[in-house]
This record gives C-alpha cells, sequence and structure tokens, in this order.
C-alpha cells in the first residue's frame, strides 16, 4: 500500500500527524512529510483513520 | 447486532460519518440518513474561506457523491425534517406526518446560526448553510459596505475574506474583546490585533440596537446612538443545537442532547457534532464542541457504540478547531481555562505560540502560522504531559 498525498489539496491542518505521527509530520513551513509512504500492511486500519481524519480529503491509499 | 433500522438524522459531517461507520463495523441491514437539507452532505468549513473568493460561482462542497453514498446502501431521505422522536415506542417522525422506526439512532442535528432579534431585512445574512455563502458572495461580487456583527470566527473568517475583494468592512462586538471564550482572556487581544494588521475595522463594547432600512439593510444602529451605513450584514453571533424536534422525546436537553462518555443519550439513541454534549473523559468534564474534528470523529464513534453496546468505548478528545483569518491560520488544541498562559515568541510578529497551564499541566496551545507545532502540543496534551516538559519542548 502506498499513502499519496494531493499538495493542493493539504492545507497543514496536521489532523493526519495527530492520528499518525510515526507517519505523517507537518513541517515548521506547513508542508506535509509522509515519513513512510509505503506503510506495512499490518498498518492499514490506522493509515485509513488518517486517511478519513483529513479534513480536505488531501490523502488516499493505492494499493 | 442489531437488525435494523439504523438511523441517522442529521445528514452533515457527524450525519456521514455515522453511516459509514455502521457500514464498517460490518452491519448489513437497513440504513437510512435522514437530512432537513436537500443537498448531500457538504463540508462547511470552506463556506467562510474558499467559498468566498473573487471568480467563477464554486460548486456546493460535497463530502462525497451519491454513487458513493448508494455504494454503501444508504437509504437517502434528503429535505425533509425529523419533526418529532418517540424513544418508547423507537419511532420518529418525518416531515410532520410519516412515521419511521428504528432500532438504533444516531442524532446528529448540529447547529444553526443565531439570528438578530426583530425583523429581517434583505441583505442581512448569517452563515451556516451553502444558500447562506451563495448570499453572501453574491453581496461581495456586487459591492458593498458590509458590517459584521460578533467578532468570532465565523465573523472574523468572513471580514477576511471581505478584505481580500477590498471590501471595507467594520466588525461589531458587544463585549470588550472578542473570543474570550474560544481562547482566553489573555490571547483574545493578539487575535483581535490580526483585524487591525489587515485594514478591518474592529469595534468592541458596542451592541447592535437595531437595523435600518424599508426592505433592504442601509445601516445597523448601535447602543451608542450612532448608526453604522451598510448594504450587507453578517450576523456571527453564535450557534445553537438544533433539539427542538425532541422538545417531547424524553431525553436531557441542556445546550445539547445530553450524552454519557460512550455518546449515548438513551437507550439505543446516542448524539454526535455540534448537537452534542458529552463527558469528554480526557478532561473529566461534560462539553459541546462546534469543531470539525470532533463532529467527524463522534459521528463514527456514536454509530459503533450503537451497534454494539456491550462494548462500547468513551469518546476522548483533545478539542481541535483551525480558523484562516487573512493570510494567517490559528490553531487551537485544548482548553483554555488556565492557571497561566505563556507565550512563546513575539505577539507583533507574523507567527507566535500560547501555551496555557492548568495547575503543573499543559492543558491548551494556539498557535498562529505554526502548524509544524500545534500537532505535537495536542499530543502532549492528550498524554497528560507536565507544564515544565511543554515548555522544555518550547525552548524555554
Ligand atoms: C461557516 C462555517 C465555518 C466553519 N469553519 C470551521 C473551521 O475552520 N474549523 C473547524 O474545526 N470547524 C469549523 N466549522 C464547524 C464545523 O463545520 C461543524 O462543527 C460541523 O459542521 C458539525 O457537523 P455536524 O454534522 O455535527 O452538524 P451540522 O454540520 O450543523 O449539520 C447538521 C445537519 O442536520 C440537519 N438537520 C437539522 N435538524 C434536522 C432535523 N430535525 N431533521 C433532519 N435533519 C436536520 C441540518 O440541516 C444539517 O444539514 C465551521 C462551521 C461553519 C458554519
Ligand atoms: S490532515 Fe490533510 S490537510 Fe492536514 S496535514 Fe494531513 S494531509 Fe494535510
Amino acid at each position: 500500500m502506498r499513502i499519496v498525498l494531493d499538495e493542493n489539496k493539504c492545507s497543514s491542518l496536521g489532523m493526519c500527524e495527530s492520528v499518525a505521527p510515526d507517519f505523517f509530520e507537518v513541517g515548521d513551513d506547513g508542508a506535509l512529510k509522509l515519513l513512510n509512504p509505503t506503510p506495512p500492511g499490518g498498518r492499514r486500519a490506522l493509515m485509513e483513520e488518517a486517511v478519513a481524519a483529513c479534513p480536505t480529503s488531501a490523502l488516499s491509499i493505492e494499493e | 447486532m442489531s437488525e435494523g433500522p439504523v438511523v441517522v438524522v442529521g445528514a452533515s459531517l457527524a450525519g456521514l460519518r455515522a453511516v459509514e461507520s455502521a457500514r464498517k463495523t460490518g452491519y448489513a441491514g437497513r440504513l437510512l440518513l435522514v437530512g432537513a437539507e436537500e443537498h448531500l452532505p457538504y463540508d462547511r468549513p470552506p463556506l467562510s474561506k474558499a467559498f468566498l473568493d473573487p471568480g467563477e460561482d464554486p460548486a456546493v462542497p460535497h463530502h462525497r457523491t451519491e454513487e458513493e453514498l448508494r455504494a454503501l446502501d444508504v437509504e437517502l431521505r434528503l429535505g425533509v425534517p425529523a419533526t418529532s422522536l418517540d424513544t418508547d415506542a423507537r419511532e420518529i417522525v418525518l416531515g410532520g406526518d410519516e412515521q419511521l422506526r428504528y432500532d438504533r439512532l444516531v442524532i446528529a442535528t448540529g447547529a444553526r446560526a443565531r439570528q438578530l432579534p426583530g425583523e429581517q431585512l434583505d441583505g442581512v445574512h448569517t452563515l451556516r448553510t451553502v444558500e447562506d455563502a451563495r448570499s453572501i458572495r453574491r453581496a461581495l461580487d456586487g459591492g458593498c459596505r458590509m458590517v459584521v456583527v460578533g467578532g468570532g470566527f465565523i465573523g472574523s473568517e468572513v471580514a477576511s475574506a471581505a478584505r481580500k475583494r477590498d471590501v471595507d468592512v467594520t466588525i461589531l462586538e458587544a463585549a470588550p474583546l472578542p473570543l474570550v471564550r474560544a481562547v482566553g482572556e489573555q490571547m483574545a487581544a493578539a487575535c483581535a490585533d490580526l483585524h487591525a494588521r489587515n485594514g478591518t475595522e474592529l469595534r468592541c463594547g458596542v451592541s447592535v440596537t437595531g437595523l435600518e432600512g424599508e426592505d433592504c439593510v442601509e445601516g445597523v444602529a448601535l447602543s451608542d446612538g450612532s448608526i453604522l451605513p451598510a448594504d450587507l450584514v453578517v450576523v456571527g453571533i453564535g450557534a445553537d443545537p438544533v433539539t427542538d424536534w425532541l422538545t417531547d422525546s424524553g431525553l436531557q436537553v441542556e445546550d445539547g442532547v445530553v450524552c454519557d462518555e460512550t455518546l449515548r443519550a438513551a437507550p439505543e439513541v446516542y448524539a454526535a457534532g455540534d448537537v452534542a454534549r458529552w463527558h469528554n473523559p480526557l478532561f473529566g468534564r461534560m462539553m459541546r464542541l462546534e469543531h470539525w474534528t470532533s463532529a467527524a470523529e463522534q459521528g463514527a464513534a456514536a454509530a459503533r457504540n450503537a451497534l454494539a453496546p456491550a462494548e462500547a468505548t468513551p469518546y476522548s478528545t483533545v478539542p481541535y478547531f483551525w480558523s484562516d483569518w487573512y493570510s494567517d491560520k490559528l490553531q487551537m488544541v485544548g482548553i483554555t481555562a488556565a492557571d497561566e498562559v505563556t507565550v512563546i515568541g513575539d505577539l507583533d510578529d507574523t507567527r507566535w505560540l500560547a501555551l496555557y497551564r492548568q495547575e503543573d499541566l499543559l492543558v491548551g496551545a494556539l498557535a498562529l502560522n505554526m502548524p509544524g507545532k500545534i500537532m505535537k502540543y495536542r499530543a502532549m496534551i492528550g498524554r497528560g504531559s507536565a507544564w515544565q516538559d511543554a515548555l522544555a519542548f518550547a525552548g524555554r
């Protein structure tokens, strides 16, 4: 699975970081860093939660 | 598991997340989403932000397409309000005459904008729905003299949108400072200062005594005797939970539907979002939030708990909201009832951070243009971090 970020939609609100700080981090400049864009399969539920938490639907999961 | 039907009343963020969560838990029975608005669930935060930008008329910011909802096998009942609830019979009434039985009910009827008392004139708007936002857009497009009543978040965002179009705007605030409840006494002045920096006049300590004009608004009469000319008035004086349809339901309603920590209001009845007042175990107190994040999370949690009450889990959260003012981003996490507020940085600067202490704990943080830090403080508050640790993290 791969995490895909639509940078045009992301508004640096950081909800994904709040859900999964090991995978997402908003930098001081507001840019979101994907710390691990290909999370192991065992973390799917957490990744789905992070995707759902984004208020701007900027994140998605690709197989 | 429930035989159904599961009925969700209120087809906005919390209601949408409730039906999605019901399916996610494996519930395969009948599932209904009832909404007073004609629209599919749509997102409200953009309405006071990008939706008001100059240019083409924007589309309704729907959360999901109709196909996506059909794929969840949700029966949509849009454009009909629920008008009453009978918890003994486990029945709601739709549109005054259609009875609908439920096995589990999630109440997600949100909040509605408070109006100024008295007659409604053209040119006077609150901002809660996409229709409201369209009316305000149109007025801004036409060029206008604008007055915003109420210096809260929505009023401030609308003022920001007006300034983007070079429309002159005055914000009226009845209290000595706006936003005191939202960010606390100490930080309210720093937030208010953002208006001055961006050329918006903020007048505090004046209240509106009436509106001038025959059919269309022409001015706003103030408690100091003066009249402010205006052809667009946006009223942002808060919102009230939508509970009028619950009057005879037997549910406890006190500024929201009163719920326990699992969002349960009565057997088989749960509430979520702006309408819910629940016990937040993390802070050991009753809260009703009007924030996007908690509405989404509560919607999901309420449906999950409704379907499996024996395994119901408490919903606890560190409150979080954001607001876009001019080109600035304000973010607040936690609570503002504090013994002390420490500012990191310079309040005259374009970025700063304020930390809120209660006893020896970090309980809140407010940041201007520091998106990289705020979620770290949110995590610290959630863990019950000591004040000293928060200061050390901030480099103090
Ligand atoms: C202009 C604006 C800007 C905002 N900006 C931000 C922001 O920047 N950050 C943030 O965190 N939050 C923001 N919010 C708050 C956020 O949008 C709300 O917290 C969220 O919409 C709450 O969702 P909800 O589903 O609980 O209620 P609502 O969105 O209020 O939806 C309730 C729905 O229930 C329907 N309904 C009501 N009564 C009935 C009935 N009897 N029968 C059937 N349906 C009924 C209503 O018509 C409505 O569609 C903003 C809100 C507004 C209005
Ligand atoms: S939650 Fe969404 S908007 Fe916020 S930082 Fe993550 S991807 Fe960006």
